[in-house]
């Protein structure tokens, strides 16, 4: 596990460095970093795997310009939290999925399937999650659209 | 050779103790799990969505209805996420102390709730008794603080909502002196006792890699040896102003994380008395601007774990995503690691020892899966789990 | 009736709510309060039990489960709802999953209100609804 703050951001920039569209510092703890949907696996697995990082959780969020995902990821012993992010089209939300190689990622990503209605190519046990059993599908509590079932 | 049979047990929705309700299914082979599946969602109260109807202050009243037990950690989580949005924010002292102190009330009344629980499931109901007992006094504290037995509403961004009198810490000091002598009892039975080292080591392993590998957190992180723990890794309120360890063990089993538990809560007393010792005079909220747009995290170690809040705010009264990510969600999927390839009878314990919803046990039922027939019902999976330990006492000569 | 009046046996259902108001319940059980001097106990299962205590806002999901939960009962038997939750949906009115409310769903014989409700509270309305079942008698 990686304990130099500067040390694994260097790592990151390295080896992603033209495919990180846009990467933001909010302070000494915290960076933001924008990338295309389809690098999602390699990047997070890059962040989890060989700089030991912990998955906090993930997020969706549905925004003006699309359905926004973050993946949280904590270094615990050097202090910063990595939050990766993609954007994604807000017709048709598809992201490879991390859980078909992490499995903290499962629950989440069936989290978000629920409730934001985004599609994770691979996961390997993408069931309803939080919804009754009920609810009908293609219905998104977290969409700005919806409007109750 | 013959198949071999294999029967579903489906434990939940509901049981009569507490907690949510959560539905699993065991698939057994004999005696030994195989398999299980998990269905929540009983309670999903769609909270993220309603906290985008409220503003920041309302908010803290909806996170603290999460959950009952720990319903002081998702507010100081929270109130951290919008700090950081707003960033150069100064938080005074005196409010800096008082969060610590009342996330690590939280702390022992909560490790004593699970030790009753746990000492139940084992058919030591005296422990469950005692434990509950003992935990009375704790919550006296919060009424004397806070106006409330649970629900404390202290936490608001800027700073704490009330403050501890003076007068009152005296008495605080004396009831967490007079616990002490009762975590001893507690750490002599459950240490010393070769019954329970027989039931419990060995049971319910979770390796380091498991860990690593679900992203579990807290009390069950740090009984597989792994130290993570935000209060020493990102320290926030007044957790590095005192002097405190972090606990852990390295066995990974259920005994392992109740001998965790047990030693983080003299850890916790530790903690609130240095608190209370050290509190400096002065006033205990900041004036607050208005929050601009941008986003925020915040963290807090829960009794169960590092609770998780993630909020986006566009500049106006209300956040526009606010994401809530309690403990048990990274620790309970790790069931499939623990539970898999134990005894039926200890299924209730393993669940019990990562502390989410130990309750639905109480609602087990075996089901055959080619006749569909009940075989075992509620309340006899926990005799069931009794009565392995009665055995082992008895092959032990201590009954 | 008289059996019900005399020893009334308990069964808890959450339905989607905090626990907090769960753990008073098993407060009321411990040491302290130990309401099982009255003869109450909180039983493992809802056939054996005389009174459902309700808490929580009853979520979509748990709706049709807290029903079956309700048939099972032996009657005649009582329904309390127990916290702000289960009397009006509390704080979490409004919600994609709290379409109805406790008592759309069951027969609620009395309500005890409070975020939670402390356990003497609990007890004292399970004694205020006993007293009107003998008044009824």
């Amino acid at each position: 596990m990686i304990t130099d703050r500067e040390e694994a951001i260097k790592l990151i920039e390295q080896k992603f460095g033209n495919r990180i569209l846009k990467s933001f510092r909010k302070t000494k703890k915290r960076l933001y970093i924008d990338i295309k949907p389809s690098d999602v696996p390699e990047v997070v697995g890059f962040i989890f795997r060989d700089l030991g990082a912990r998955h906090n959780i993930s997020t969706g969020i549905d925004t003006p310009d699309g359905i926004e995902i973050l993946y949280h990821l904590e270094l615990d012993k050097a202090l910063i939290i990595i939050t990766v992010r993609t954007l994604l089209d807000k017709m048709k939300p598809k992201v490879p999925s991390v859980a078909a190689s992490i499995t903290a990622f499962d629950w989440i990503e069936r989290e978000i399937h629920d409730l934001l209605g985004v599609e994770f190519v691979g996961h390997p046990d993408m069931r309803r999650l939080l919804l009754s059993d009920d609810w009908p599908e293609g219905k998104h509590p977290l969409r700005r659209d919806f409007e109750g079932i | 050779m013959a198949e071999k049979r294999r029967t579903i047990i489906p434990i939940g929705p509901y049981h009569p103790l507490q907690e949510e309700p959560e539905f699993y299914k065991l698939f057994v082979e004999g005696e030994r799990i195989v398999d299980i599946d998990v269905r929540i969602g009983y309670n999903h109260r769609g909270i993220e969505k309603l906290a985008e109807s409220k503003h920041y202050d309302q908010i803290v009243y909806l996170i603290e209805r999460i959950c009952g037990i720990c319903s002081t950690s998702h507010p100081i989580a929270y109130v951290q996420a919008v700090e950081d949005i707003m960033g150069d924010i100064e938080i005074p002292e005196r409010a800096l102390y008082i969060r610590s102190i009342i996330g690590e009330l939280e702390r022992v009344h909560s490790h004593l709730l699970w030790l009753g629980l746990a000492g139940h499931f084992l058919g030591y109901n005296t422990v469950f008794m005692w434990a509950w007992k003992y935990r009375e006094p704790v919550l006296d504290i919060f009424e004397v603080i806070s106006g409330n037995r649970n629900h404390y509403a202290m936490l608001k961004p800027g700073g704490v909502r009330r403050d501890i009198d003076d007068d009152a810490i005296p008495g605080i000091i004396k009831i967490l002196d007079d616990l002490i002598p009762v975590l001893d009892m507690f750490k002599g039975a459950v240490l010393d006792d070769p019954v329970l080292a027989a039931r419990l080591k060995g049971v319910g392993i979770l390796s380091k890699k498991d860990i690593v590998e679900y992203s579990a957190l807290g009390p069950v992180a740090r009984a597989s040896g792994i130290e993570i723990d935000v209060r020493k890794d990102e320290p926030y309120a007044a957790y590095d102003r005192v002097k405190w360890n972090v606990i852990t063990q390295q066995e990974g089993d259920v005994f392992a994380k109740a001998v965790v538990r047990i030693l983080e809560t003299y850890e916790s007393i530790s903690i609130i008395k240095q608190c209370l010792q050290k509190m400096p005079k002065g006033p205990i909220d900041a004036e607050l601007k208005d929050i601009p747009p941008g986003e925020g995290i915040g963290h807090h170690e829960a009794p169960r774990g590092e609770t998780f809040h993630y909020v986006r705010s566009d500049g106006t009264n209300s956040p526009v995503r606010h994401k809530v990510r309690a403990p048990t969600f990274m620790n309970f999927p790790t069931f499939k690691a623990s539970v898999i390839g134990e005894r039926v009878a200890d299924a209730t314990i393993i669940l019990a020892a990562i502390d989410p919803c130990y309750c639905c046990t109480e609602r087990m039922s075996v089901i055959d899966r080619k006749s569909g027939k009940q075989l075992l019902a509620g309340e006899q999976l926990i005799k069931l789990s009794q009565e392995r330990t009665k055995e082992i006492a008895r092959k032990m000569g201590r009954s | 009736m008289k059996a019900l009046l005399k020893s009334p046996w308990v069964f808890h259902l959450s339905t989607g709510s905090c626990n907090n108001c769960d753990i008073e319940i098993l407060d009321c059980l411990t040491p302290r309060f130990d309401i099982e001097r009255f003869g109450m106990l909180l039983v493992g299962s809802a056939r054996h039990a005389d009174v459902l205590l309700v808490t929580g806002i009853m979520t979509r999901q748990s709706a049709p489960a807290a029903k079956r939960v309700y048939e099972q009962m032996a009657k005649p038997c009582v329904v309390v709802a127990i916290g702000s939750c289960s009397l009006g949906q509390g704080i979490f009115k409004g919600s994609y999953n709290a379409p109805i409310p406790v008592d759309e769903v069951l027969p609620v014989d009395a309500y005890i209100p409070g975020c939670p409700p402390k356990p003497e509270a609990m007890i004292a309305g399970v004694v205020k609804l006993i007293q009107k079942l003998q008044g009824a008698k």
